[in-house]
């Protein structure tokens, strides 16, 4: 049977919401649930979670805007948040920054074209002593230099076997 | 806690500021409503436990400014300008958001308080861009009198010289100008907490932080009901009703058009307080003179066809009352719900389109006068159609919307040109040189002529269940309404109470009236039986008794439910003067009433003229075909996902 993407979607999230409860309370681990398994979060999610905690999907589009690890758009498949506060300033963090931008041809706030990769800045993450700190996904990686940037992205990107990929592609085609 | 060296303990070593604040236990803190003195600069009060300082201070006749605060709203705390400052706490305090639980020294003018509120108000003038000569709400802003109030000479933290955002103009009623915007949330709470529709609502985070619908898409692509109840409350510019007046002027000047005005019952109880007069000051006449003398041809009476709405949607209850008890047809949603309110419409439409069997199939008001104006106005006074341009003026932002509708053009013709609201009116008599307390006295046009103190009583919340029932007992129980309720005021539908539930046993029934000979041949079916009716107001109370029906409570028992999307009705309407708040609804109600306990005509099926209208042009009777094709319509399931 072909099942359209968005009927799969309203399957998946039965099944979240069902798990979660159907309190206000229940919003954030949903939408973080969301955000984990597609990358984004997408505006029929938005209101189906509405329709589902008895709020307006306002609300959850409000939230959604309000943090920065949840998305309304499809992002890059490794999101990549570097440090810029003082510490990390002062430890260098202007050298990783560029080595970023020359290597994936992207400014922070952008997103490769392939959708690999999203740069994004961040504010301190605690841990300033290791400074410069950078963020891949759920990944921490500390006294980053130019040299550790190509490292990392190499690392990423074998992550992403052919056939790995194939799938993230799909899901944000959806 | 003393500032004796020796006394101090160790804990005490933090700075004073830092120290834990004292409670004293206040007198019978175990009695509900336990009384706690608070001095505010330097006056003792008593207050229950639990009273804000801004209450409290209220109540003793001390000002404390505010902007996000809002009588009708829950507490937000987030514009910071009621901040006063507390005896022994260090930092100041929002007044509107702080319960009294212990007695406090206070002082709400201090320098420390003084230079703050300065400074919050040019804080938020250094992201309000726009030139208050160009704005609605010149004259009636409270950032404006906050500015005046708290000498702001100059702008401390710099003034937007170009605009941020653009207007979105594409809601037929509502017009967000966000540049304008404060971000006191105060629509957020109207539309999420007051109106349960939930358009606007914050969306992301500290100084990106603006107010967004959903998806930021534009408002007439979201669930928006046009209620316009978030112009109402809005302190600034930054929400306005979309204003056709330069339409209504150029068709004015225009000699070849034939200019139309109907007037609803509550901007006549409202238009007073924008030339200064005391909510609750009726101007009926005053403003019949006032709108010939602006240029309008004909001045007619919106409660015409209010009677005619009490006729054909009683016929309408009547008709499905006796399909379902005698011919025992299970298909007949009952109960039937009134149709009179754009909002309630579109409210309906969105978010319970499965019930939309049970809205009553009747026109509102507004758009029965527009078919008959173009059709029956048009053809006794020999006007072509086309050139007449009917105007009405509502207490709604709705109404804009709803003239627009595709399906409202049954005369041929748009039936209804252009909404204007109470405000918009007021705009154009100032404008036309007027001053409409000073006008004489005048009364309305032919051949529609004054209504009856029925219609009148649209304009409150029970006000059509009330006029419904006034000619339900007259035309089914054959007895006066005076028999059965003192001088015809049905005081149970009354009130302000969110939802009220009214119960009628029809104990006898008199013979049928001969309009209704053709529909049910006698009434028998119903004696004995006990009508229930419902009547709600605001669409947070809509929903409530919405899902009661639907789980089967009390409700879902009730024969004929009237709703109002506005809190209050009408006179609470989105179109009505800024502010509005609970007392000035009260007042405008109080005219309403006044106003029909002055009429000689109260009931609606003792209007002359609605029987004429019957008798010549709508010749086959109340719900007939005529009638059908001009003034009931179909409703659009448009669901809530988009």
């Amino acid at each position: 049977m072909l099942v359209s993407n968005r009927n799969r979607l309203d399957r998946e999230l039965d099944v979240l919401i069902d798990k979660c409860g159907r309190q206000r309370t229940a919003l954030m681990p949903i939408l973080q649930a969301v955000q984990r398994k597609y990358g984004f979060i997408r505006n029929f999610a938005m209101q189906k979670i509405a329709d589902a905690l008895s709020i307006h999907p306002v609300e959850v589009h409000g939230v959604v805007t309000f943090y920065s690890f949840l998305s309304e758009k499809p992002r890059g498949r490794f999101i990549i948040r570097l440090c810029r506060t003082i510490s990390c300033e002062m430890a260098g963090k202007d050298r990783v920054a560029a080595q970023l931008e020359t290597e994936l041809g992207i400014k922070f706030g952008e997103t490769t074209v392939d959708k690999r990769f999203t740069l994004e800045w961040a504010n301190c993450m605690g841990l300033c002593d290791q400074g410069p700190a950078m963020l891949v996904n759920d990944t921490h990686y500390t006294r980053v230099t130019p040299q550790r940037v190509l490292e990392i992205l190499e690392e990423c990107r074998s992550r992403l076997s052919p056939h790995a990929m194939q799938g993230a592609e799909e899901e944000h085609l959806v | 806690m003393t500032d004796n060296p020796k006394d101090i303990k160790s804990s005490d070593r933090a700075p004073k500021a830092q120290r834990g604040q004292v409670v004293q236990k206040p007198d019978g803190v175990d009695a509900i409503g336990a009384k706690i003195t608070v001095n505010i600069d330097g006056q003792d009060i008593k207050v229950p436990m639990g009273t804000t300082i801004l209450e409290a201070a209220r109540k003793f006749g001390i000002r404390i400014p505010t902007l996000c605060h809002h009588d009708d709203l829950c507490v937000a705390g987030v514009c910071r300008v009621c901040v006063v400052e507390i005896e022994g706490q260090r930092a100041l305090q929002a007044s509107c958001a702080y319960p009294i639980t212990s007695p406090l020294k206070i002082k709400t003018h201090t320098p420390q308080v003084r230079r703050a509120r300065r400074h919050i108000i040019d804080l938020l003038l250094s992201k309000h861009y726009g030139e208050c000569y160009t704005c609605f709400r010149n004259n009636n802003c409270e950032l404006q009198s906050l500015a005046k109030e708290y000498g702001v000479d100059f702008f401390r933290f710099g003034h937007p010289e170009k605009p941020m955002y653009e207007k979105d103009n594409s809601s037929y009623a509502v017009v967000r100008d966000m540049n304008k915007c404060v971000l006191c949330r105060r629509c957020v709470r109207t539309c999420i907490d007051l109106q349960e529709v939930g358009v606007l609502e914050a969306a992301h985070r500290s100084s990106d932080t603006r107010i967004e619908t959903f998806l930021d898409k534009p408002l007439s692509d979201v669930v928006c009901i046009n209620c316009g109840q978030c112009i109402n409350r809005c302190p600034t510019g930054a929400l306005t009703a979309n204003d056709p007046t330069d339409e209504v002027w150029a068709a004015i000047d225009d000699p070849t058009k034939h200019v139309t005005i109907q007037t609803a019952p509550s901007p006549r109880a409202g238009i007073g307080e924008c030339f200064g007069l005391e909510p609750g000051t009726p101007m009926t006449f005053e403003m019949n003179t006032a709108l010939r003398r602006c240029g309008f041809d004909k001045v007619f009476d919106t409660n015409f066809t209010a009677d005619l709405t009490i006729i054909e949607e009683g016929t309408e209850l009547l008709l499905r009352l006796y399909k379902a008890l005698v011919e025992k047809d299970e298909t007949v949603a009952l109960p039937q719900f009134t149709s009179c309110s754009p909002g309630w419409v579109k409210f309906m439409e969105h978010f319970y389109p499965e019930m939309l069997p049970n809205m009553s199939s009747a026109k509102s008001p507004q758009q029965m006068f527009g078919a008959l104006i173009k059709t029956f106005y048009a053809e006794q006074q020999g006007i072509d159609p086309s050139n007449i341009v009917s105007v009405a003026l509502m207490p709604c932002s709705a109404k804009k919307f709803e003239c627009n509708r595709p399906e409202m053009t049954d005369s041929g013709f748009k039936d209804v040109d252009y909404g204007l609201t109470t405000r918009e009116m007021a705009k154009m008599i100032s404008e036309a040189g007027i001053h409409l307390p000073d006008m004489p006295k005048s009364d309305f046009d032919a051949p529609f002529g004054t209504a009856t103190g029925s219609g009148v009583i649209f304009g409150a919340t029970g006000g059509v269940m009330e006029a419904a029932l006034r000619s339900v007992i007259e035309l089914v129980c054959g007895v006066r309404a005076e028999d059965l309720f003192e001088h015809a005021n049905i005081i149970p539908v009354r009130g302000f109470e969110g939802t009220r539930l009214v119960e009628l046993p029809i104990e006898n029934v008199g013979p049928v009236p001969d309009v209704f000979k053709k529909l049910v041949p006698n009434w028998d079916w119903l004696k004995g039986a006990t009508l229930k009716v419902g009547v709600c107001h605001g669409t947070a109370n809509a929903k409530k008794v919405l899902d009661d029906i639907k789980n089967g409570g009390e409700f879902s028992k009730c024969h004929f439910i009237e709703f109002m999307a506005c809190p209050g009705g009408c006179l609470g309407g989105g179109g009505q003067p800024i502010p509005t708040t609970p007392e000035i609804r009260a007042a405008r109600a109080e005219a309403i009433y006044a106003e029909d306990r002055s009429y000689g005509v109260r009931k609606s099926h003792e209007n002359p003229v609605i029987w004429e209208l019957y008798e010549k042009f709508l010749t086959d009777g109340p719900c007939g075909h005529i009638s059908h094709k001009l003034l009931h319509t179909q409703y659009t399931a448009r669901g809530k996902y988009i």
